[in-house]
C-alpha cells in the first residue's frame, strides 16, 4: 500500500524526457534495480543519482517517459528514491509502467514549481501543495482501474490479491 | 455508429461493441517479450503467483536486443529466458533468429485482426498486417501471461491520407519522417494512427512495416496501415474502418511532394529534406533495425553500393532484421555486393540500435542510421549524434562520407 501523503523536494526538468535519458539501453539488461538507480537520468543530469533523496518528487514538462517500453525507467526512478512524478503529460507506456510498479504519477497542468521547492502530494485526491510557495495545484484524476492498481501497491500486488482483473 | 480499425479489433476481443474512450478488459491473441523485458516479466509473473502461463503456444520470447550475449550478466538473463521457455513450453526465438517484430510477422504470429501485446514499444509494427500491436512494460506483460487478458482504454484515431505516387529514391521512411514532422513526438499520444491513400496502397509489406513501426515515435498506442493493396488470407472487412468512423483529425500529405528526409539529433520528429543536411560528415552508417533492416532495404543499399566503395573515413555496419532476411540476401548476391563494398555484417538482431554492443559510436561521431530513434545516448554514447534516414540515403551517405541525397544515384523505384 502506498502512503496517502508524500512530501519531498522537487527536481525540475523540461519536455520530452525520454526513456533513454531516464535509463540508457546499455544499463537495462539486469534484474538488479540498484544498478539501475546508479545510472538514473545520467545523460540528462549526471548529478541526479548523487543528490536525490528518498521522498523527492520529479517535476517535468510534456511527454515525460517517451520512447521505449522499458519498465526499468520508472523502476530506476523509484529505486533511486523518487516518490512521485508530476508532469504536464506522460508517454502512454511509461504512465502504465509507473502505476504498475507502484510509482505514483500525476498529470499536472503548468505550475510554478522550481527546483528545491518542497511539495506535499495527497495521493488519493491528487492535490499538490507547494509548501515553499504556498500554492495549491490539482492533478488530473486517474482512471478507476489505475487507482485500484496503485492502491494495491502495483499490478503484481493487485493480481496476487485478485488473481484476475476485476475492475471493469 | 461507424467504427475505426482500433474500435473494431478491440470490440472483437472484448466481446461487445466499444467506442473510443471506454475502458475494457480484452482477450489477447499473443504475447511477446524480448531479452530487455522478458526477465523482469518472468520475475513479475512468479511474484503474481503465476505457475503456468495462460497459453504457451501464444507466448513468445525473443533473444534479440543483446544477442549473442556480450557479457556474462546478459548471458545469464538469456538462460533465464531459455529455462522458463523450456519449463513452460513457450515459443523461444534464439539469438541470431532476428528482431522480435520481424519474427512476429514473418512467422505469422501477428495476424490480421488479432490483438498482440508485446513488451516492446515497437509492437505497433504489426499494424502493417492489420494486427493491433500494443507495446507495454514487463509487469503488464506478466499479467497477460497470467490471465491472457489486458485492460485497455479504447484509443481515439488519427487518419493519415497520402495520395500521389512517391518519387524515385523516396521510401516509406521518408513518408513517416514527414508525418512525424507534422505530428511531433507526442502528437498521437494515447491514439491509434490509420494510414490510407493511394501512395500507401502501393507500398510493399516491408515498407508498410516501417510506417506502422514509427507510429510510436508520435506517441501512438498503435498504428494501422489499411490492407488495401496487400494480399491477405483473411477477409479484410474486419480490419477496414467503417466509412462513417470518427477521427479526431485527418492529416493529408501529397505523396509526390515527399522528399528524402533526414531527422537530425536528438529526436525523430525533426526531419528536414536531405538537401538541408547534405554535406554533414558521417563517421558511421548503420543499416538495420525493425524499421528498415529487411531484404528490400539491403537490396536498395546494394543498388547504390554495388561496384563502389564505402568512404575510407566511414564505416558501414549492417544488421539484417532476421535470419530469413540474411539468407535471402545471401542467395541473391546482396550480401556479397555490400561486403565487397566494405560493409560489415553483424548477426540478425537489434545490434547497435539500442547501444548494447556490435557498433557503439565514439565521442563526437556522427551516425546515420535506418533506425527509428535518435535520442541522445540511444546507440550507447551520449556524445555521439544520430541522424535517421532511409536505407537509400544511408547507403549514399556511407559512400560519400557525408550526408548525401540518394536521388543523385538516379534510382528507379521497383514496381510494387
Ligand atoms: S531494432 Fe531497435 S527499435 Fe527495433 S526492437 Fe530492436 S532495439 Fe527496438
Amino acid at each position: 500500500m502506498n502512503e496517502p501523503l508524500i512530501q519531498g523536494r522537487a527536481h525540475v526538468y523540461g519536455d520530452n524526457v525520454d526513456t533513454d535519458a531516464i535509463i540508457a539501453g546499455k544499463y537495462t539488461k539486469t534484474l538488479d534495480a540498484k544498478s539501475l538507480a546508479r545510472h538514473v537520468l545520467e545523460d540528462l543530469d549526471p548529478e541526479f543519482s548523487r543528490i536525490v533523496q528518498p521522498g523527492d518528487i520529479l517535476v517535468a514538462g510534456i511527454n515525460f517517459g517517451c520512447g521505449s517500453s522499458r519498465e526499468q525507467a520508472p523502476l530506476a526512478l523509484k529505486t533511486a528514491g523518487v516518490a512521485a512524478v508530476a508532469a504536464r503529460s506522460f508517454a502512454r507506456i511509461f504512465f502504465r509502467n509507473a502505476i504498475n510498479i507502484g510509482l505514483p504519477v500525476f498529470e499536472l497542468p503548468l505550475a510554478d514549481i522550481a527546483a528545491g521547492d518542497v511539495l506535499r502530494i495527497d495521493l488519493t485526491s491528487g492535490k499538490i501543495e507547494n509548501i515553499t510557495r504556498r500554492a495549491l495545484y490539482q492533478a488530473a484524476a486517474l482512471p478507476p482501474v489505475m487507482t485500484a492498481i496503485l492502491e494495491a501497491g502495483g499490478l503484481v500486488a493487485y493480481l496476487r490479491m485478485h488473481g484476475d482483473y476485476s475492475i471493469i | 455508429m461507424g467504427q475505426t480499425v482500433a474500435e473494431k479489433i478491440i470490440s472483437a476481443h472484448a466481446d461487445r461493441p466499444v467506442t473510443a474512450g471506454e475502458f475494457v478488459v480484452a482477450r489477447v491473441d499473443a504475447a511477446m517479450a524480448s531479452d530487455t523485458t522478458a526477465p523482469m516479466a518472468i520475475r513479475a509473473f512468479a511474484s503474481m503467483g503465476g505457475r503456468k502461463v495462460w497459453d504457451p503456444s501464444r507466448t513468445v520470447f525473443v533473444i534479440d536486443h543483446a544477442a549473442p550475449a556480450p557479457n556474462e550478466r546478459i548471458a545469464n538473463l538469456h538462460n533465464l529466458m531459455r529455462d522458463f521457455s523450456r519449463r513452460q513450453n513457450c515459443r523461444l526465438f534464439e539469438a541470431g533468429s532476428g528482431i522480435c517484430h520481424q519474427l512476429m510477422i514473418e512467422h505469422e504470429i501477428a495476424r490480421p485482426g488479432s490483438l498482440v501485446i508485446g513488451a516492446d514499444s515497437h509492437t505497433c509494427t504489426y499494424g502493417a498486417v492489420g494486427a493491433m500491436g500494443i507495446g507495454v512494460g514487463s509487469t503488464d506483460l506478466a499479467a497477460v501471461l497470467l490471465t491472457g487478458k489486458i485492460w485497455l482504454r479504447v484509443p481515439q484515431s488519427i487518419r493519415i491520407v497520402v495520395d500521389g505516387a512517391l518519387c524515385p529514391g523516396v521510401r516509406s521512411k521518408d513518408m513517416i519522417l514527414s508525418v512525424l514532422r507534422r505530428t511531433g513526438i507526442a502528437g498521437a499520444t494515447y491514439m491509434a494512427m490509420e494510414f490510407n491513400g493511394n501512395a500507401v496502397e502501393r507500398l510493399s509489406l516491408s515498407e508498410r512495416m516501417t510506417l506502422a513501426n514509427m507510429t510510436i515515435e508520435a506517441g501512438a498506442k498503435t498504428g494501422f496501415v489499411l490492407p488495401r493493396g496487400l494480399r491477405l488470407p483473411e477477409d479484410p472487412a474486419q480490419i477496414l474502418p467503417d466509412p462513417d468512423a470518427i477521427y479526431t483529425e485527418t492529416l493529408r500529405l501529397d505523396g509526390a511532394a515527399i522528399l528524402p528526409m533526414v531527422s537530425p539529433p536528438h529526436s525523430p520528429d525533426q526531419g528536414v529534406p536531405v538537401t538541408q543536411a547534405a554535406g554533414i560528415r558521417i563517421h558511421y552508417a548503420f543499416i538495420g533495425t525493425c524499421a528498415n533492416g529487411r531484404l528490400e532495404d539491403l537490396q536498395a543499399a546494394a543498388r547504390i553500393l554495388k561496384g563502389a566503395r564505402v568512404h575510407p573515413q566511414t564505416r558501414l555496419i549492417i544488421g539484417p532484421a532476421s535470419r530469413q532476411v540474411f539468407l535471402d540476401a545471401l542467395r541473391d548476391g546482396t550480401v556479397e555486393a555490400l561486403t565487397a563494398a566494405g560493409a560489415v555484417f553483424i548477426p540478425p538482431g537489434c545490434g547497435p540500435c539500442v547501444g548494447t554492443h556490435n557498433g557503439v559510436p565514439g565521442d563526437m561521431e556522427n551516425v546515420i542510421s535506418t533506425g527509428n530513434r535518435n535520442f541522445k545516448g540511444r546507440m550507447g554514447n551520449p556524445l555521439s549524434s544520430i541522424y535517421l534516414a532511409s536505407p537509400e540515403t544511408v547507403a549514399a551517405s556511407a559512400m560519400q562520407g557525408c550526408i548525401a541525397d540518394p536521388r543523385t544515384f538516379a534510382l528507379e523505384r521497383e514496381p510494387a
